[in-house]
């Protein structure tokens, strides 16, 4: 069992879970995060005052898929968010070393999806 | 250990506070009793007073009350949606708590040092918690409404004044310092200012200043003592670089409009009657507004590339503060000329003066209630026309020189009297009980430290 984590761009998310929905990958969490890489951001400015944040927008993914899966989740989510722009962002891809179903107490790769 | 710290300072400080309202009450109750014992109240009052009494000009006067208190609340969300979130409780607690004390300090004695008589720079002390404030009408300030009205009415202006002074000191003042000085200033700054201007045999009044409704009473006053503050308080934690961008801007929206739609019982309103110089003065006060939220939204266009949503709402209190002294004495042209130098003066006090002098005016009291002010006293100088109020007079461009430069001596005197005298009464609030938080409080933001509240939840 593997532990995906995406981090990409805001705007690239419907296009991802569309993709995640084309290869049957139900299971996903989705956060607002913070967090900042190369890319440079937009100033924002309030009345002639420039703020140039160095912390930019981002969507977070993480899903646990069993390794069937993990090469159809990496792709879902690098086509979904690829622009080939700088701040495009990353997928980290862990060992999971357990996953239980709370309702019905199903352990392992059986709880996943 | 910081908790305990914090614990004892927020109980000493709470013991001081209590200590001065309870012996403020004892002193208020000891007074009214004895003055009611020794006079009594006229029995003849009220049925006179009901012959004297416009209806129609009463109803507007209580409306257009009703619409100036709101715009203390209105202020409150403008001025917090602009601060970050761990200080919005705060900035909506400084106003509201202003709204209550200065309520009772205009009853106690407010009214009567601004409007009672008395000499040509204080007002005298026979009105005193309302004494002989009835229902009859005074007919040297309002003969067709009650004489209670017009203190009501007049109540909401300087409620809102030492509530605009908030934004040069936001996210950083000790709330029991706040309360202290906000009553000081009240009683030594606002209340002279208001006799000079309004009350019978006030010098300025005497001069044949105009200010229709305010824009050296509320707004050069509070903005000039809004610049002393930043000053005697110094920077935040991080200025300017350093800092978040404002928390919700929808609120400030949301505050702008509701002081936008107060603004026309603050200066129509102040015709104090339902008649053609209140229309009047409704019509300036809106052209005015819209001329200058489109003026700042432009600058910030060429400027910037963008035109920003706070730049245009900030451009539309600035034209409401400039046109508040004209509103009374100008054409619908006069008001576009003012709403004009209202989007365009104050932009560039806020661009470029303030970023060069350095001063923390954290929501920018200064640059747009200090300076709008004094382009729309200037500006009333030069644009006021009797063929608007026949008790008004001519400005410069309608031949009358003289007028011009009662504006400029009125705006030079009220800027210098609220500079100084509000960097005094800060100084000294300073010296007894400190005015500014302790860099932890700054730190963790005033509404856990001072108040023990969160404005948002994080988990439902």
């Amino acid at each position: 069992m593997k532990y995906i984590i995406g981090v990409i761009q805001p705007d690239r998310l419907d296009e991802v879970l569309k993709r995640l929905t084309d290869e049957e990958i139900h299971l996903v969490t989705v956060s607002n995060v913070v967090g900042r890489g190369r890319q440079k951001g937009v100033a924002e400015v309030y009345r002639s005052h420039k703020e140039q944040g160095s912390l930019l927008k981002k969507v977070k993914l993480e899903i646990a898929v069993n390794e069937a899966f993990v090469e159809k989740t990496v792709k879902a989510i690098t086509d979904g968010a690829q622009s080939g722009q700088i701040g495009d962002g990353k997928i980290f891809v862990l060992d999971l070393q357990e996953c239980i179903r709370i309702r019905t107490g199903e352990r392992g790769g059986d709880a996943i999806g | 250990m910081m908790e305990m710290t914090n614990e004892s300072v927020v109980r000493r400080d709470t013991t001081r506070m209590a200590k001065l309202l309870v012996g403020g009450l004892v002193i208020v109750l000891g007074v009214t009793g004895s003055t009611l014992a020794a006079e009594g109240v006229p029995s003849t009052a009220v049925a006179s007073a009901q012959a004297k009494v416009d209806t129609g000009d009463t109803a507007w006067v209580l409306v257009s009350a009703a619409l100036v208190m709101l715009m203390t609340p209105g202020l409150a969300f403008f001025y917090g949606g602009l601060v970050r979130r761990k200080n919005m409780l705060s900035v909506l607690m400084q106003c509201l708590m202003i709204l209550c004390l200065i309520s009772l300090q205009w009853v106690a004695l407010g009214y009567s040092l601004s409007f009672a008589p008395g000499n040509a720079f204080i007002g005298g002390l026979k009105w005193l918690f309302l004494h002989g404030v009835g229902l009859e009408p005074n007919a040297d300030y309002a003969a067709t409404i009650p004489h209670e009205v017009f203190m009501m009415f007049q109540m909401m202006f300087a409620v809102i004044t030492p509530a605009l002074i908030i934004g040069a000191f936001a996210e950083r003042m000790k709330f029991s310092a706040l309360c202290v000085f906000m009553l000081l200033w009240a009683t030594f700054v606002y209340d002279p200012v208001a006799h000079w201007v309004w009350g019978v045999g006030g010098f300025l009044r005497q001069w044949g200043a105009l200010d229709f409704a305010g824009g050296t009473v509320v707004h050069i006053n509070a903005g000039m003592t809004a610049l002393a503050a930043a000053l005697v308080l110094g920077r935040r934690q991080g200025y300017p670089d350093g800092m978040s961008p404002p928390h919700n801007l929808p609120f400030a929206v949301l505050g702008a409009a509701l002081l936008w739609f107060g603004w026309f019982g603050f200066n129509a309103g102040s015709a104090l009657g339902a008649n053609g110089l209140a229309g009047s003065a409704f019509t300036v006060t809106h052209i005015a507004a819209a001329a200058a939220g489109v003026t700042w939204a432009l600058l910030d266009w060429l400027k910037h590339k963008k035109p920003t949503t706070l730049g245009m709402i900030t451009g539309v209190v600035a034209g409401l503060v400039s046109i508040t002294p004209a509103s009374g004495f100008v054409t619908p042209m006069g008001a576009i000329w003012i709403g004009l130098g209202a989007g365009a003066i104050p932009w560039v006090a806020v661009t470029y003066i303030k970023g060069a002098l350095g001063y923390d005016d954290t929501l920018d009291a200064f640059g747009v209630h200090g300076i709008g002010g004094i382009w729309g006293a200037i500006a009333t100088g030069l644009f006021a026309t009797k063929s608007v109020n026949p008790a008004g007079a001519d400005g410069l461009l309608y031949g009358n020189p003289l007028l011009f430069w009662i504006q400029i001596k009125t705006v030079f005197i009220t800027v210098v009297w609220s500079l100084v005298l509000g960097f005094v009464l800060l100084k000294i609030v300073d010296v007894f009980m400190g005015l500014r938080v302790s860099e932890h409080e700054e730190r963790v933001g005033l509404d856990l430290t001072l108040h023990r509240e969160a404005a948002y939840t994080v988990i439902d």
